[in-house]
């Protein structure tokens, strides 16, 4: 239960973290925050001869809003982010999903870039990104590149970061007018990983039609997914006109590829995923409606 | 690699090989052996400690990650006058605990989770607790304690 051997960096900007990770190869890794990568290495689950860490990297912890977006640096830890007005107010979704994750005791060391870097396919955080449409910078030695979520996640704890490159910041875009957010989640425990889960957008426009929507869905399969085609069914009808319970089938009708373990068969995960998602989109619904 | 923490307001310089957590830190070169190892992967939460005033887990940061840090563990959670703390007391008042294997790691999470919400609802507790394992109590005594904590500090 200890890790093996590696030697510790700890540089000081970016361009250094980028420069060590293309000098020390694929035995390096970047160490954020820990929570998922120290219980890996204890468990000698992998092993790696390097760890980056970012602890005195400057510049990429912090919460920032520009025109229409917050940009998260991938350093600022989940408990930063429960902490935020700025994010309650104007990313409702990614402030309410931070609770679901973990424990306090790890979100005070969790953090935004390592959540969706790591990209379990039971975090939330993945979930809300590719739900919001969020967009991923990413950092190497050839300057600095732009992910849009939908491209990040590739699978299984694998998303479009190599190996010799660094997550440096996340990009939410702030939807405006009436709309409204949820997610929901089924766990064992409060903080376990989700058996299945939910993340739900709604938008309305001036006359009460959805305008816009963006159902996502994790657990059910190596990475998150978009519902698109539940999506679509919903977009330019009146919320009366919507059965949470379609959407939630339409949304886990597609999977093919959804996990089963000792915590549920495929069958069973799917039907708590379209629950979840049935209640996300009522009080989605709900808060757009009121908005 | 040369560190430093300051452990309880002491300094403690060691060098340590980069591997070494931070909880092995506090119990073999600190001999502060009141930070209990469970599951050393972060589920159990015995291993709790404040790191610059924040509550995590110590099996989860290597000892460098600490270098020049503030590190408080159960042998500082005491009054100045070495008496129980006010959440160490309502432990002991109210059942909140039978081995004790657990216990610091609930006194030092319920002392962060205190300081930040002093008021808290009985489902507050409950999810302020849900990153502490218990095997004894059945958690009725700790909820109770810690009811009984808030209350004295208000």
């Amino acid at each position: 239960m200890k890790p093996a051997p590696f030697e510790y960096h700890a540089p000081t900007a970016p361009d250094e973290v980028v420069g060590l990770l293309v000098e020390l190869g694929d035995g390096a890794k970047v160490l954020a925050g820990g929570q998922s990568l120290v219980p890996i290495l204890a468990l000698r689950l992998s092993a790696f001869d390097h760890l980056v860490d970012l602890r005195r990297v400057e510049g990429l912890r912090g919460i920032a809003r520009t025109n229409g977006h917050v940009r998260i640096g991938a350093t600022t830890t989940q408990a930063m982010v429960e902490r935020s007005a700025e994010v309650a107010a104007a990313v409702p979704l990614l402030a309410r999903a931070t609770p679901f994750i973990g424990h306090f005791q790890i979100r005070n060391r969790g953090t935004v870039g390592g959540s969706l870097a790591h990209a379990d396919p039971a975090a939330e955080y993945p979930a809300v990104a590719l739900a919001l449409d969020a967009e991923l910078e990413i950092l190497s030695t050839k300057g600095a590149r732009t992910v849009a979520a939908a491209d990040f996640f590739e699978g299984l704890w694998t998303t479009a970061v190599g190996d010799d490159e660094l997550l440096t910041a996340a990009t939410f875009p702030v939807w405006d007018g009436r709309c409204g957010f949820a997610i929901e989640e089924l766990a064992r425990r409060h903080g376990d990983f989700a058996v299945a889960g939910a993340c739900v957008g709604v938008g309305l426009d001036a006359g009460g039609q959805i305008e816009r929507c963006a159902v996502s869905v994790f657990g059910l399969g190596p990475k998150p997914m978009r519902a698109t085609t539940a999506e679509a069914s919903a977009i330019g009808s009146s919320p009366a006109d919507v059965r949470a319970d379609e959407i939630g089938r339409a949304a886990v009708g597609g999977l093919d590829d959804v996990p089963a373990d000792v915590h549920g068969s495929a069958d069973y995960r799917r039907h708590v995923g379209a629950v979840m998602v049935a209640r996300a989109w009522t009080r989605a619904v709900e808060e757009a409606i009121s908005a | 690699m040369p560190i430093e923490v300051h452990v309880n307001g002491k300094p403690q310089r060691a060098t340590v090989e980069p591997r070494l957590t931070l909880a092995d830190f506090l119990r073999e070169r600190c001999q502060l052996t009141g930070t209990h190892l469970g599951c050393e992967h972060g589920v159990c939460g015995a291993c709790t400690v404040l790191l610059d005033g924040e509550a995590v887990r110590a099996c989860l940061v290597f000892a460098v990650q600490a270098d020049g840090a503030e590190v408080s563990t159960i042998e500082g959670m005491t009054n100045e006058d070495g008496s129980l703390s006010p959440v160490q007391a309502a432990f002991r008042d109210h059942h909140g605990l039978q081995c004790g294997f657990c216990t610091p790691g609930f006194v030092v999470s319920v002392t962060a989770f205190l300081r930040d919400n002093p008021q808290p609802t009985d489902d507050d507790i409950r999810a302020g607790l849900s990153g502490n394992l218990c095997r004894c109590t059945g958690y009725q005594g700790i909820l109770a304690a810690i009811k009984a904590a808030a209350n004295t500090s208000k």
